[in-house]
């Protein structure tokens, strides 16, 4: 049995026939192609496939597709605007907030949710807020840098369009 | 790669619909999904049906009502470590949301959903036990409540019956009281190895407070339906100090029933307890505001 489920990724709207046990991380990845999130440890603990479900970050691989639809998702992909990279990426390029990069696209999309809500965070809040996430190349530090360079971009007006 | 298995699924529109679906046997309700669908990938719930009630927004409130706070269903763990109104009437919300999983999952995960799990090990059955909460599970033939300490019957199982869902849970706020959590885990967002309730009710002169009542829940270490029970009823009556604090925790040390796993061994897990229920204990009567 397969149910349609239609989605907009980064404003974009796509449909698909799924079955209803089709995780949402592997709809984006194997369904649309989207492959910048991660499917990491499959359990909910590791934050590599953590997207944006109508706003709100979630551990891709514990939800359904079924229930995104009709919904927005928005992935690491739909950071960049214009050929422009989000702060927060160009946060981890100027603080070398990755090593081999695969838990980055979900620490990406809990930094940016982080800063809209929280914008000048020390660094308490900002392991806080990725504390469900795994780094295994023990790049925790970079990374809370990385962030912290993204909120002081955004503070100090740079962030804004010319 | 972890795959639940076949599944149909249905979207519910109403709370009507919900319950109509809920009929079917071998039907889950899917709401955070993030017990259930690990549970699904492992085999160890193997639903036919899974109704999703994420749209039933009407059950995703807390709001303080005259003498009672009352939290739908569908709060989210984060709703309720955001919610000043929880905080206010019972800080013991605040202390266990900040130790529930990680800052993601608290999104998603839902309060209902927390208690309708009835994990042993899950922190908010102890908390609910503490407060003495009661809870409000919709039929369609009307509403029934439940006190929480009869809802859970034993590992994963509740009274919620077929054709039932959990609406709310109400918890009567009383003047001259406090309330504290404290939760010893491994790592963050991991469960408890122990982890100790406790709500007082004092009164009595500020300088000599006497307890009016005590709730006392206990996580993942055995205690029946939560409770510590034999400390409460220990404690009610006597002076609020630390040498009844250090006598109820060591009662309730006594008469919950620890299992030796991965997270510790039985005496390590009851020397917890003990800890856990004095620290409870002390800061839930640091918080307590006396009339003069």
């Amino acid at each position: 049995m397969t149910i349609r489920v239609a989605v907009t990724v980064n404003g974009t709207e796509y449909a698909r026939d799924v079955e209803p046990r089709l995780l949402l991380i592997h709809f984006i990845r194997d369904e649309l192609g989207l492959t910048g999130s991660h499917w990491g440890c499959d359990t909910s603990n590791c934050g590599s496939c953590v997207m944006w479900l109508d706003a709100r970050p979630v551990k891709s691989c514990t939800v359904l597709a079924a229930m995104a639809d009709g919904r927005a998702v928005r992935t690491v992909e739909g950071l960049e605007q214009d050929g422009r990279l989000d702060p927060v990426q160009q946060g981890f390029i100027e603080c070398h907030g990755l090593q081999c990069g695969f838990c980055t696209s979900g620490m990406l999309m809990t930094a940016r949710w982080l800063l809209d809500h929280h914008p000048d965070p020390d660094e308490a809040e900002i392991r806080e807020a990725i504390s469900g996430q795994v780094c295994r190349c023990t790049g925790y530090e970079n990374i809370v840098r990385s962030v912290r360079w993204a909120a002081d971009f955004e503070r100090s007006g740079r962030g804004e369009p010319a | 790669m972890q795959v639940p298995s076949h599944v149909e699924y249905e979207r519910a529109k109403s709370i009507e619909h919900a319950l109509s679906l809920l009929t079917r046997p071998e039907t889950r309700v899917l709401a955070g999904g993030h017990s259930l669908i690990p549970m699904m990938k492992l085999r160890l719930a193997q639903p036919e049906l899974l109704v999703d009630i994420n749209g039933l927004t009407e059950l995703a409130f807390i709001r303080r009502d005259g003498d009672e706070l009352r939290i739908g269903a569908l709060a989210r763990h984060a709703d309720l470590l955001d919610s000043a109104a929880a905080g206010e009437c019972f800080p013991i919300f605040h202390d266990a949301e900040r130790v529930v999983a990680d800052p993601i999952v608290r999104l998603w995960g839902t309060i209902g959903g927390s208690l309708c799990q009835a994990d042993p090990s899950e922190d908010l059955s102890a908390v609910f036990a503490a407060v003495r909460a009661i809870v409000v599970i919709r039929g369609r033939a009307g509403d029934r409540t439940v006190p929480v300490r009869e809802f859970h019957l034993g590992p994963y199982e509740t009274v919620v019956g077929p054709g039932e869902l959990l609406a709310e849970i109400r918890v009567p706020v009383r003047s001259g009281t406090g309330s504290a959590y404290e939760k010893v885990s491994r790592r963050v967002g991991d469960w408890s190895i122990a982890a100790a309730g406790a709500v007082l009710q004092l009164d009595g002169a500020p300088e000599r407070p006497v307890i009016a009542s005590a709730g006392l829940g206990l996580t993942a270490v055995g205690a029946e339906r939560f409770v510590a029970a034999e400390a409460e009823e220990f404690l009610r009556g006597r002076v609020a100090d630390e040498a009844s604090f250090a006598a109820a925790a060591a009662i309730a040390a006594e008469h919950c029933h620890p299992s030796a796993d991965q997270r510790g061994p039985e005496d390590y897990k009851r020397h917890l307890v003990a800890e856990l229920t004095t620290r409870a204990l002390r800061r839930a009567a640091a918080r307590v505001t006396l009339d003069t």
